[in-house]
């Protein structure tokens, strides 16, 4: 176990490790999110009172909880970042970053689309709505940050920090619509109790997630492998890298 | 583990819990501002205050929905099942406004206890369900209702 974790340390070792894993989360992930998106979108039922609108909810919820679960992951490199050195966790948070704020923005975006036709007005400053755009900032600022700063042991603290003191907001979006009055409705999945949705529409919903994480799996990877790349340019094994192979 | 590394751990541990304890009582200690709207109790007890522009919302009751006939006001009454409001409105209404659904209204409330909204906004619930569902727990309902009735009506009738 602590092999594996001093490893992980090594980012040549897990530039090569990535290689084997991404062709699988590529493609798994790209049938997965198909496959759930086509189902629900065309043949999961329409609902009793939104009727074809709610369909963007296998758009909005996959990536809001997305948004939410990077976020989290974001954290605990953090804390990696600050407590053991670790130059991959600041690697993996600055990776991954901008895809957690794409994918916020996707929710804030298909939840204004959605919010227009079904509550009567593309927004509204409730606590849900407003600790996501909070989560959109914490990201811009987790990006901006990172790159404000050039030397990199100092830039990964700093921003380490920063996404430390945002992971607050993240039991906050997810309390949000219990502990005050919103206007945004409280979570159809809970941990512990069953999807208030029947099976055929919880099931694509449950592919587009899994499907996203792969996805996400592979994107990250992908910038992981670019960001050593770019930070490890000088070393022999890079230069390595580039050499042709096998020519004459 | 590295004592360091332990001390270091400790530290950010520690300074997360204190951020969180300080967020949480400034959030609890704000709460009435970060609810976005006064429930119907509230406003029976008194806690909403009258002559500023406030978001009331809650079921809108069975049965009490009155459109005026040759123009947009509207009259019904929301309620939290314990207390209820009445509201009047003069516009159109979201697509989802039905008796028994959710709604969110900005307004002012007058000093005879009428919620006077200007902006009205559907509230839905985490339900989904499919149209047959729907019908077939309707019907299920009505059902319910009509095999109350004659007991009540022997009832009252004797």
């Amino acid at each position: 176990m602590w092999q594996f974790f001093h490893k992980l340390g090594s980012p040549r070792w897990f530039y090569g490790i990535a290689n084997r894993f991404m062709p699988w989360l590529l493609v798994m992930g790209l049938v997965l999110t198909l496959a759930g998106i086509v189902w629900g979108l065309a043949f999961a039922p329409q609902d009793y009172l939104q009727g074809n609108s709610y369909r963007i909810i296998f758009i909005h919820v996959p990536s809001a909880f997305l948004a939410q679960s990077i976020y989290v992951m974001m954290a605990s490199a953090a804390l990696v970042t600050l407590v053991w050195h670790m130059k991959l966790a600041d690697v993996f948070v600055k990776a991954v970053a901008p895809v957690g704020a794409v994918l916020t923005f996707l929710a804030l975006f298909t939840g204004s689309v959605w919010g227009k036709p079904t509550w009567g007005t593309w927004w509204i400053w409730d606590a849900r709505l407003t600790s996501m755009l909070i989560l959109l900032f914490l990201y811009f600022g987790v990006i901006a940050l990172g790159s404000a700063i050039s030397d990199a042991k100092s830039s990964a603290r700093a921003v380490a920090v920063l996404v430390l003191v945002g992971v607050v907001n993240i039991p906050i979006i997810k309390y949000s619509v219990e502990w005050w009055n919103t206007l945004h409705q409280p979570a159809t999945f809970k941990l512990t109790e069953k999807p208030t949705m029947p099976a055929e529409m919880w099931v694509p919903l449950l592919l587009v997630v899994l499907g996203l994480y792969l996805l996400f799996g592979w994107l990250a990877f992908y910038r992981m492998q670019t960001e050593i790349l770019d930070r490890e340019r000088r070393t022999q094994w890079v230069k390595a890298l580039n050499k042709p192979q096998g020519a004459a | 583990m590295h004592a360091k590394r332990k001390k270091r751990l400790t530290i950010v541990l520690f300074l997360l819990c204190g951020l969180g304890v300080a967020v949480a009582l400034s959030t609890y200690a704000l709460r009435q501002n970060i609810s976005l709207f006064y429930d119907p109790s509230q406003i029976a007890a008194g806690e909403a205050p009258g002559e500023v522009r406030i978001r009331a919302g809650g079921m809108v009751e069975e049965g009490s929905v009155k459109r005026d006939l040759d123009s947009l006001k509207v009259n019904f009454r929301v309620t939290d099942y314990t207390a209820s409001v009445t509201m009047q409105y003069d516009g159109i209404l979201p697509d989802l406004f039905a008796e028994g659904q959710g709604v969110v209204a900005t307004g002012r409330l007058q000093p005879d206890g009428v919620f006077i909204a200007d902006q009205v906004l559907a509230k839905h619930d985490e339900q989904y369900m499919p149209p047959e569902v729907a019908e077939s727990l309707e019907r299920a309902a009505m059902l319910k209702k009509t095999v109350d009735k004659p007991a009540e009506g022997s009832a009252s009738g004797y």
